[in-house]
């Protein structure tokens, strides 16, 4: 039984097709994945269903019938519900005002029928959250849950979900797992937007491949449930890049990580003898609303390593790396390099002794994207020499000096007075990273280096990271994404609630020890 | 000091407080919905105006008052609706629009005054007072605050009846929605521009109640730019008010009493300069902010347009 | 559907300009006809008036002094996206000061310092008015919309408070400061009714826009005001920055009220207030921020008023519809601007 169609579904944006004529089947009862590189078009294809565009040609029909969904209001009258990347709940309502929005605006807001509601699909759905509390007291995880019960709200019949484990710890994602399983056997037809290849094996009945705009192909639950998983997997790469895995992919072990392009960790010869360059002692920094703050973060870094720091996003990441930086003030405690404390000052005295910044808010704080790639490489040095003398601008050298560092690091642009907010994402990094990652960089800090990038990008940045490091920078890398973790580092340390859980080398128990420091479970020094 | 507690002076003083305060309440709960909804409506100075200049108009000509301050309104939200029309539909700037607006209603007023009543000031009849039953009979309070134009009455009654809108209906959820987080909104199936739009055509027809009020009751006739500046205070008055029509109440009751002060001390024989006395809110409100220094609480979506889809 | 293919260049440039004012002068001319004037009439004694006769030009050129000082001033607040709503306090208080100041001195001075101490003085009240307002915002992010906007009330009230109580010529009978003499105020311009204050004010316009785009400080208020959250990223000193500009901006404000009563008037009177502050808010958009364009417009809005309110007088109708065209002309470039804008947006992707 067919829930859901789209029939040659096309849609244009200026300057590129995000989808090309792709035609899907959704069934309920089961989750279908749609998989696909970061630009493949699977957010395209959800914000078709969720009202949110209209697609320029073809057709789209639920339940046999065509029609048109012309917003979102639309959609969820036909029974659509989507969970979007970014979290859309108001931040200052609660939980239940959040799941009540919507309805006929004069009339009195009806409570009591909203908590049983909620009761009937929190319970369902074995989720634990208080429906009162506000929506800022609530983890990103519990957040993610809020929105599917908003998804679910109306009517069980199809819920969509794009990239929904990005901030889940492994625990978090197999509770959505069960939870996604339950609604399956109640008959929900169930789409799940995904880029990781573990994922889609791991939850989906149903894989089909968007490559570019088209339809790749499609694995159905059949053929999935007879391919080895070998096989399976060189199907959906064949599917995604198109070529036979190439040599340099199946020359390692059949294991998933190496064929997704992962490579496996290369130990750097790093010098622990000398004295580390950057030692961080007890540093605390300020609480405030909303926010993890850090408790007594201690940690040493030697030049040339790369220290990676893994955690649920929201456990003092964000602290750590403006405190580090020097965007954030040090509540207590010493950030020492090369033996002097230069915890006192901001981010121009950090800069100034090698600490570097790479945000994983680009476009947010990163740069400004109304200003020219130009003066986006230099805005960290507004008013030094040699682009500045005696505060005027020497206009000429800093669009020289642009040009000259868009070459070297490759950067796409039309040219170096093209307002940043125009490049790509993947060009947007590269310009952060060729900022931050200069000749006079001792210490580098990367918050999610390769977050929405595609495969390419991703690899570059992981190589740029690595070139670093064998100049002899210091680098510590935040992310989310345990997969690169574990190729890039030398060490790993676990960030929770705002300690470091515990810091351990990048051997072959690696995996297991960070997943359970990530819940809590095993604390710093214990084996 | 004994001059001022006497019967003339409080009566003075308590009615004028009204009489000049209900249009920064009327204004400022207008200013405080386009807000919440995360409209920053600077136009409305000239939704007052042309609200006051229509109230008059109509009540001339057709000797209702009712109808005035109908027409008033009614004014206020046309006034109101070039403004969702330019910045709530399409996306133009809304400081700009709300400054061309405010002028062009206060040129126009002025000219129309001018072309209608060719430089004589026709005064109206004095509008009609609802004495409360037996509140009015309560010495000073009663000739004061008890014996007043219904749209007196209303005003307040407004103040409560938006505090239970905005706890307690899903409009109140929604305005909510539009001014912090209008994505959010939008995916839950209300469409962002409705209400914005809602919220600033309210705005327009409060406002131009209030200026209708201040011709119709206050004055008894139309003079051009007679708003002076009451626009600006409900602006001000809705920043300060954090959301809550009570805290707008207040703030009217303030200014109103500081711009009735003058009046009232002429009648207990003191004469102090006019400037002085209204001067008075704004340092004491300024003072506040600088001892406590709160934030004030604003949509974070303020001033932005929305646009579906667009990050 | 087919877009009109327009270079964009000094072609589109003019358009832009040229089709709102067509636009403007259009709906104001029904207005006219249904007053029962003849638009065409008016319109020539506009342009006659406002910029062909020696006399109006003069005047045009004056009134545009404090005008281009306002707009340096909100140039600058804007820009480092601060909203000093606040100018005609400023603008005021810096006035009474000028005004009250300059007397005094210059039985003691040569003209050159009495002027130069009283402009000085007219731009350090100024500052010193924004000071609460800007600190309340470097510090606490108090919004400065409503503390300016009280402050602007303030200062009005007090400016008039000064001139009634204080400052007031006893040999007059409407309360103003003492006059200064005409020899003693801002010398003229070659033979012709301007002041030089219209070329001090070209100057610091000219000054403002080099330092906004030539130098560090300027692009660092332009980061501030693009993307806070850059700026503090970029370690950028922002409550510092923040500060001044504001104060920066307050004071050019305040300039711009010593120059217009050093240069214009020698007084003020009490309720006087030309409310300048409001008009150059919506001047300076669409004016896009940028100095030089803000001196065409700026003329062109002069130039409308001071012929506007001549031709109000001649045509017989009062001088209140000149506030009417200014309004359809701010709405039409309005929304040209924008229509332009998402034109672009569509042709470049």
């Amino acid at each position: 039984m067919v829930d859901a169609s789209l029939r040659k579904v096309t849609k244009r944006f200026p300057g590129i097709v995000a989808l090309d004529e792709v035609s899907l089947d959704f069934r309920g009862g089961e989750i279908h994945v749609l998989l696909g590189e970061n630009g493949a078009g699977k957010s395209t294809l959800l914000g078709l269903l969720a009202g949110m565009q209209q697609p320029d040609s073809g057709e789209i029909a639920i339940d046999g019938k065509p029609v048109l969904i012309d917003s979102p209001r639309r959609s969820m009258d036909l029974g659509i519900g989507a969970v979007f990347q970014q979290l859309l709940l108001v931040p200052s309502l609660s939980v239940i005002e959040n799941l009540m929005l919507g309805g006929p605006w004069w009339q009195p807001v009806k409570r009591a029928a909203a908590l049983r509601r909620f009761g009937e699909l929190a319970t369902a759905l074995a989720i634990r959250i208080d429906p009162d509390a506000p929506v800022t007291a609530l983890s990103l995880g519990e957040q993610q849950q809020v929105e599917i019960l908003r998804a679910l709200w109306r009517e069980e019949k199809m819920l969509l979900l794009d990239e929904p484990t990005s901030m889940l710890t492994p625990q978090g994602v197999a509770d959505l797992g069960r939870m996604l399983r339950r609604l399956k056997e109640k008959g929900v037809a169930l789409i799940l937007i995904t880029h990781k290849l573990l994922e889609a094996y791991e939850f989906g009945d149903r894989i089909s491949v968007l490559r570019q705009g088209r339809l790749a192909g499609e694995i159905d639950p059949e053929r999935m449930r007879s391919l080895s998983a070998g096989e399976r997997t060189a199907e959906v790469l064949r599917l995604m890049f198109g070529t036979e895995a190439n040599d340099e992919r199946t020359r390692a072990a059949p294991d998933i990580a190496a064929l997704t392009g992962r490579k496996a960790h290369r130990a750097r010869p790093v010098d622990r003898l000398k004295p580390p360059v950057l030692t961080v002692s007890a540093l605390a920094t300020e609480r405030l609303p909303g926010e993890t703050a850090l408790r007594e973060v201690t940690f040493e870094l030697w030049p040339g390593e790369v220290l990676g720091i893994a955690g649920v996003d929201g456990n003092g990441q964000k602290h750590l790396a403006e405190a580090l930086a020097g965007q954030r003030a040090v509540a207590q405690g010493r950030i020492a390099l090369d033996g002097r404390d230069v915890a006192r000052g901001r981010v121009p005295e950090r800069r100034r002794v090698g600490i570097r910044y790479v945000t994983d808010e680009r476009l947010g704080e990163g740069t400004v994207g109304t200003f020219s790639v130009a003066i986006n490489l230099l805005l960290k040095e507004i008013g030094s020499p040699p682009y500045w003398r005696r505060g005027i601008t020497d206009w000429s050298l800093v669009h020289a000096s642009a040009r000259d560092q868009i070459r070297d690091h490759d950067i796409r642009t039309p040219s170096e007075r093209t307002p940043v907010g125009k490049l790509s994402g993947g060009n947007i990094q590269k310009v952060l990273l060729a900022r931050e990652l200069g000749a006079d960089a001792r210490v580098a800090i990367l918050n999610k280096p390769t977050y929405g990038l595609d495969l390419q990008n991703q690899r570059l940045a992981l190589e740029r990271i690595d070139a670093a490091a064998a100049r002899g920078v210091a680098l510590i890398v935040i992310s989310t994404d345990l997969d690169e973790l574990l190729e890039i580092s030398d060490r790993i340390g676990v960030m929770f609630q705002g300690r470091l859980a515990g810091i351990i080398d990048n051997a072959a128990d690696a995996e297991r020890r960070i997943g359970s420091l990530m819940t809590g479970a095993e604390s710093a020094g214990s084996a | 000091m004994n001059a001022l507690l006497t019967e003339p002076f409080l009566v003075s003083l308590l009615y004028g407080a009204v009489t000049a305060g209900v249009p920064l309440l009327l204004a400022g709960l207008g200013e405080q919905m386009s807000e919440k909804a995360g409209v920053l409506n600077v136009g409305i100075e000239g939704m007052m105006l042309f609200g006051a200049y229509a109230g008059f108009v109509a009540a001339w000509y057709t000797g209702s008052f009712w109808l005035g301050f109908l027409a008033g309104g009614l004014g206020g939200a046309a006034v109101a609706f070039i403004v969702l029309l330019l910045c709530i539909r399409r996306g133009l700037n809304q400081i700009v629009i709300g400054i061309a607006v405010t002028m062009g209603c206060q040129g126009l007023t002025a000219l129309l005054h001018f072309v209608q009543f060719s430089r004589t000031y026709p005064r109206l009849a004095a509008a009609p007072v609802l004495a409360l039953p037996y509140l009015s009979r309560i010495p000073i309070l009663g000739k004061g605050l008890f014996s007043h134009s219904p749209i007196v009455y209303l005003s307040v009654f407004l103040g409560v009846v938006l505090t239970w809108v905005y706890r307690a209906t899903y409009f109140g959820l929604s305005l909510e929605a539009a001014g912090n987080k209008p994505s959010a909104l939008d995916a839950a199936g209300v469409d962002v521009i409705r209400t914005r739009s809602f919220a600033v055509l309210s705005t327009g027809f409060l406002a131009g109640l209030g200026g209708a009020y201040m011709a119709i009751v206050g004055a008894g006739l139309f003079v051009p730019f007679m708003t002076g500046g009451a626009g600006f205070i409900g602006i001000v008055l809705a920043m300060l008010a954090r959301g809550r029509p009570i805290w707008v109440l207040v703030g009217a009751v303030l200014f109103g009493v500081s711009l009735a002060m003058t009046t009232a001390l002429q009648v207990a024989g003191l004469n102090v300069p006019t400037d002085v006395v209204q001067m008075l809110p704004f340092a004491v409100v300024m003072a506040v902010l600088v001892i406590f220094a709160r934030h004030s609480m604003l949509p974070s979506a303020l001033g932005l347009p929305y646009v579906r889809g667009e990050r | 559907m087919r877009e009109l293919r327009i270079a964009d260049g000094p072609a589109a440039g003019v358009l832009r300009v040229l089709i709102p004012v067509v636009l403007a002068l259009v709906v104001g001319g029904m207005l006219l006809l249904a007053l029962g004037k003849n638009p065409l009439d008016y319109y020539a004694f506009v342009v006659e008036r406002g910029i062909l006769r020696r006399g109006g030009l003069q005047e045009t050129l004056t009134r545009m002094a404090p005008i281009l000082l306002i707009a340096a001033g909100l140039i600058v607040a804007f820009r480092a996206g601060i909203w000093n709503l606040g100018g005609d306090g400023q603008f005021l208080l810096a006035a009474v000061t000028a005004a009250a100041l300059a007397p005094a001195l210059s039985g003691v001075l040569p003209r050159g310092a009495t002027l130069v101490l009283c402009m000085a003085a007219g731009a350090l009240v100024g500052a010193i008015w924004s000071l609460a307002p800007a600190m309340l915002k470097a510090r606490y992010g108090v919004n400065e919309i409503v503390t300016t906007l009280m402050m602007s009330f303030l200062g009005v009230s007090l400016s008039n408070v000064l001139i009634k109580l204080v400052l007031f010529d006893p040999a007059t009978t409407v309360p103003q400061t003492r006059s200064l003499p005409v020899d003693e105020r801002l010398p003229r311009l070659w033979g012709s009714t301007v002041h030089s204050g219209l070329l001090i004010a070209v100057a610091i316009l000219v000054l403002i826009h080099l330092m906004m785009t030539r130098t560090a400080f300027g692009l660092k208020l332009q980061v501030l005001g693009a993307n806070r959250a850059a700026a503090i990223h970029a370690g950028e000193r922002v409550e510092r920055l923040t500060l001044l500009a504001f104060v920066l901006s307050a004071g050019l404000i305040g300039l711009a009220g010593a120059v217009e009563v050093l240069g214009v008037w020698g007084t003020v009177r009490a309720d006087w207030n030309p409310a300048y502050g409001l008009l150059v808010v919506p001047l300076v958009f669409l004016a896009r921020l940028n100095g030089c364009a803000v001196i065409g417009f700026t003329f062109f809005f002069s130039a409308l008023m001071v012929g506007g309110e001549s031709a109000a007088h001649r045509v017989g109708i009062p001088q209140y519809y000149v506030l009417v065209l200014v309004s359809l002309l701010l709405i039409f470039l309005a929304l040209v601007e924008y229509l332009d804008q998402s034109r672009r947006k569509r042709l470049a992707a």
